[in-house]
């Protein structure tokens, strides 16, 4: 089944082109892409993701607030009684930042010269190794 | 368009195939090109050789000319450099006002001559740093400004009649216009002489950055009154400053740039005529702004282009008779997009690079990026480099004692008239889809973005375009470090109790009547800047009047595009 | 109209229903237990079903956000399944719809879900239906269907919607023309957006002497959907028909019928002509054994012999 994915475009800024392109080449790439619009508080990003079921979020920011919405998505997933959905992000990050994204739960961060091949393997990756689809297969499956 | 006293350049032709013959074919046959096909940045191919041949249709005093004279191809001025050198002219802004004005003095006290104002994100869509949409951005990508006393602030011990100040912001322009005269007016400056620019291009917002509060519509109004008052009241003020730097950061073609900031640029000028305000009168203080990319031939005749476009378009279709409005004068800066993360001292060669493509284009003021671009907002060493690189072209290469000393190449006069060409197919399919903002309405320009940013993209992933460092030649080794900007953390938190502090020295009944005389306004068709600046000097904030005038106007929701 | 207050639905309960609706979609469950992890639903009726279609740039998702933001002001809480067209080659899809009605994201009454149109041609996705069965069952009053409005007559939506609107724009009065034929086998209701460009009068007399021409009596009505002009009209006629919505479950039935025909003869085709003997013709018009147009008859054959004569 294709993987389904939330484009997710937080803050202010309206820098929309990596988020389209990335939207596009997973398309290409044979995955389901929501795309949120730009300006979305982390509410309505969860919001967005509960609704859509996605497998994976990817918030892409590049204004210099991830240490504030990475945190709070994370926090509101876990709130919605949530807790399989892959969160991943790109743009500009600072290398500094990494590390504590990722003990937050963050699980793949791509900086601004990842390729879109780069970007598919990784959520092909991230969903394999955390993602739900498999669990809830065979969750279906056994109950059937 | 064939000249009859010039000779038919048979005698080229035919030299030209007899080198293709006796020359070229032997050579390749042992030797292939490594291409197929060499392509612009923008996709346009490339002729192996450009020759007189190429530019016979082109007529030197109809299409290119004197600088000076329209149509301005070879530059706005008569003397240009020799005069004196373009403004330098680094954007800065973070943190508090406080702040940013530490950072403006410094690059005053290391030979800049003008000043250019980032705002953080909230105060660019109209949010005060203590709404809750604003938390994580306040001060962080430029200046937090929510009141006429964050503006004093800014610009504290800066003579504002002495050095020019560009301000960059659109949705909520005509607000920071309105505190920008207030400041002015409170220590004690003479509107007349001031002179500076701001931003306030709404339509590359629908089109390309995407920052934005109302519907095109009544945000087009808020432009035409802030131009309209300008004019009137600051004769050496910019009130408008076109821009093409956003649309190609979008990932718009070079042609696409200037092609839609034209367009955009003779919607803001019919906007403006209707309020019955004559095309001479105003349209010398129309200004614009380009990116210049990496790709040094293009953008070279990008810029010459653009200027002769904008000349024919003021005199035909407009009827400009002053020459002053047909003359197209820009600001550039290097491109961000061109900047990459990996081996980021690398970025200074592309910013050099782009720069001298500036200034051989015949810019009036720039600005280089930082080689930290791609991974933050920059740190004080890296805009010095940045600075140093502009005093470098400007101090030793000798480009600027002759003024566009790139007239003439065959590639450069051939580039120059097709994009020229290719500009005016556009404006004819813009005209034909009912006009500028029918098709920001109808998603045209954003399709039309989305596919080149798209098409530019796969060029880069099929290796048809490379990044040195990235791309090709790659290093996986730890990434070189740099000392980036730091972000001061406590900012935001001064600035929310500055907020504080301007909202209780305040009078609230004045405030309130103040914004209710703007949404009064608002519904009307009455200027909109009087009110404003009135709403402003009793110190309403930024948000506050954006607000007043949301269930006005509506708010706009963007048709995602891909 | 007395304004109820706005009701609302579980947070815990739209996750479920978002997980129900992708165990359907990709088949993880059947569609008789993929409601089994949500409540019973407590009104006898079952929800009312708008479909909204009509061609690409129309307006159809911001027509949908006005509808949630007139049904929520009536008390109503709203699904809106917003299908979008899957890549046919890559099997990729980008859903965009919900953008347009973001306003609602903080609204508990509202859930959005979009779906890829996946394999199926006619508007929506294969699994449509049942999303709808269990929006209905999670409890939403209304649920509106927008489909993908790729150009052609989306049919299928009358097989799932009790009423169907088709938009339209004046620009784009020469689609009336191209897809005239199916448009009054379909229509509920005609809206005519974006009535403030040059050409809409034009257009809804079009429609109107096309309604009369077929002898039904379908409203042809004018909108703004950017600024709500005319969407009071859109509500008038929907609350209209949903007093009698009954009236169309004969022809939502025929259509349910069809189509359900034809997935099944899809599937049996696709198993012929991925079997082995569908393989070797394939192969030998690789090889150039035999013509393009021998290897079309062959395969023909083949697929209709299985669909028609299976049991």
């Amino acid at each position: 089944m294709p993987i389904k994915v939330l484009v997710a475009k937080p803050g202010l800024d309206g820098h929309d082109r990596g988020a389209k392109i990335v939207a596009r080449a997973l398309r290409d790439a044979g995955m389901e892409v929501v795309y949120t619009g730009l300006h979305q508080t982390p509410e309505m990003i969860v919001t967005a993701a509960v609704q859509e079921d996605v497998d994976v979020i990817g918030i892409s920011i590049l204004s210099g607030a991830h240490m504030t919405v990475f945190p709070k998505v994370l926090k509101l997933l876990g709130e919605r009684g949530v807790d399989d959905i892959v969160v991943i992000g790109g743009g500009v990050i600072q290398e500094a930042d990494g590390p504590k994204l990722k003990a937050l739960g963050v699980r793949e961060l791509f900086d601004s010269d990842a390729t879109t091949q780069d970007l598919i393997d990784g959520i092909e990756r991230v969903v394999a190794e955390f993602g739900r689809a498999q669990k809830r297969t065979d969750a279906a499956r056994s109950t059937a | 368009m064939k000249m009859v006293e010039r000779e038919t350049p048979t005698g080229v032709e035919a030299g030209r195939d007899e080198w293709e013959q006796l020359t070229l074919l032997p050579f390749t046959a042992r030797r292939p090109e490594r291409r197929e096909s060499f392509r612009t940045l923008s996709g346009t191919e490339l002729q192996r050789l450009y020759t007189p041949a190429d530019i016979a249709e082109s007529d030197y005093l109809r299409d290119t000319g004197f600088p000076g004279q329209p149509p301005f191809t070879r530059g706005p001025y008569a003397t240009m450099y020799r005069a004196q050198p373009w403004t330098m002219r680094q954007i800065a802004g973070f943190g508090t006002a406080d702040d940013t004005n530490q950072r403006f003095r410094y690059l005053i006290a290391q030979g800049q001559t003008g000043i250019s104002t980032d705002f953080d994100m909230p105060t660019l869509m109209g949010y005060d740093s203590d709404d809750p949409r604003s938390e994580g951005e306040v001060g962080r990508e430029g200046v937090a400004v929510d009141s006429v006393d964050d503006v004093l602030a800014l610009y504290k011990d800066i003579d504002l009649e002495k050095i020019s100040v560009s301000m960059t912001i659109n949705p909520s322009a005509w607000v920071v216009f309105a505190m920008y005269l207030v400041a002015a007016e409170e220590r004690g400056f003479d509107w007349k002489k001031l002179s500076g620019t701001i931003q306030n291009d709404i339509v590359k917002e629908y089109i390309s950055q995407k920052e934005w509060v109302y519907p095109p519509r009544p945000a087009m109004r808020l432009v035409r009154d802030s131009i309209a008052f300008s004019v009137r009241h600051l004769p050496h003020y910019n009130p408008v400053n076109v821009s093409g730097y956003h649309t190609r950061e979008a990932g718009s073609t070079a042609i696409q740039e200037v092609a839609f900031t034209l367009a955009a640029g003779a919607a803001y000028v019919d906007e403006v005529r209707k309020l019955g305000v004559g095309v001479d009168e105003f349209a010398p203080r129309l200004s614009f702004f380009f990116v210049s990319q990496i790709d040094f031939l293009e953008e070279v005749a990008k810029f010459r282009a653009a200027r002769r476009i904008w000349a024919r378009m003021m005199k035909d279709r407009f009827g400009a008779t002053k020459p002053e409005a047909m003359r197209l004068r820009f600001h550039t800066q290097t491109a961000g997009a061109s900047c990459t993360a990996r081996e980021p001292l690398n970025n200074i060669a592309r910013t050099a690079i782009e720069a001298l493509a500036a200034v051989l284009g015949g810019t009036q003021s720039l600005h280089t990026n930082g080689y930290d671009e791609a991974l933050s907002i920059p740190s004080e060493p890296a805009m010095k480099i940045a600075l140093r690189t502009q005093q470098i072209i400007a101090e030793e290469t000798g480009v600027a004692g002759t003024i566009d000393a790139l007239a003439g190449s065959y590639a450069i006069e051939r580039l120059t008239s097709d994009i020229e060409a290719a500009c005016l197919e556009y404006f004819a399919e813009i005209d034909k889809r009912g006009g500028v903002v029918r098709c920001i309405e109808d998603n045209y320009f954003q399709q039309e973005i989305a596919d080149a940013a798209y098409d530019l993209y796969k060029r880069k992933e099929r290796h048809e375009w490379e990044l040195v460092g990235v791309t090709k030649y790659r290093d996986n080794s730890a990434n070189p470090h740099v000392e980036l900007h730091h972000v001061d953390e406590a900012a935001s938190q001064r600035q929310l109790e500055k907020l504080a502090a301007t909202k209780a020295r305040r009078d609230e009944k004045k405030v309130e009547a103040a914004l209710a005389e703007v949404a009064r306004v608002a519904a009307t068709d009455e200027n909109i800047m009087p009110a404003t600046i009135e709403a402003v000097r009793v110190r309403a904030t930024g948000g506050e009047i954006v607000n007043v005038l949301r269930p006005i106007f509506g708010t706009y929701v963007e048709t995602p595009i891909f | 109209m007395a304004a109820a207050a706005p009701r609302t639905i579980a947070l815990v309960v739209q996750r479920d229903l978002a997980r129900a609706i992708t165990a359907i979609e990709n088949g993880y469950a059947s569609a008789s237990a993929a409601g089994d992890t949500l409540p019973p639903r407590r009104e006898s009726a079952p929800a009312y079903v708008v479909g909204v279609t009509g061609p690409p740039g129309a307006g159809k998702s911001t027509l949908v956000d006005r509808l949630i933001e007139s049904f929520r002001s009536n008390g109503d809480s709203v699904a809106v399944i917003a299908v979008d067209p899957s890549s046919p080659f890559t099997h990729g899809a980008v859903l965009g719809d919900r953008v347009r009605m973001q306003r609602h994201s903080g609204d508990h009454g509202v859930f959005i879900r979009s779906m890829a149109s996946r394999e199926s041609g006619g508007g929506i996705a294969p699994t449509t239906h049942h999303a709808i069965a269990l929006a209905s069952r999670a409890g939403f009053d209304v649920v509106i269907v927008e489909t993908v409005g790729v150009g052609q007559v989306e049919l299928e939506v009358v097989g799932v919607a009790d009423v169907v609107i088709v938009v339209t724009v004046p620009a784009l009065g020469d689609s009336v023309q191209t897809i005239k034929a199916g448009l009054t086998e379909i229509a509920d209701l005609f809206v005519v957006n974006m009535a403030d460009r040059p050409g809409a009068n034009k257009t809804s007399v079009d429609l109107k002497h096309m309604v009369r021409e077929s002898g039904k009596s379908i409203p042809v009505l004018q909108t703004i959907a950017r600024d709500g002009t005319g969407v009071g009209e859109v509500m008038a006629a929907l609350t209209e028909s949903r007093g009698h919505h009954h009236t169309n479950a004969a022809r939502s039935v025929r259509f349910d019928v069809v189509r359900e025909v034809r997935d099944r003869a899809v599937r049996r085709a696709l198993d012929v002509l991925d079997g082995s003997r569908g393989r070797s013709i394939l192969e030998r018009l690789a090889n150039r054994e035999m013509t393009r147009a021998v290897a079309r008859e062959e395969l023909l054959d083949l697929a209709l012999e299985e669909v028609i004569h299976a049991d």
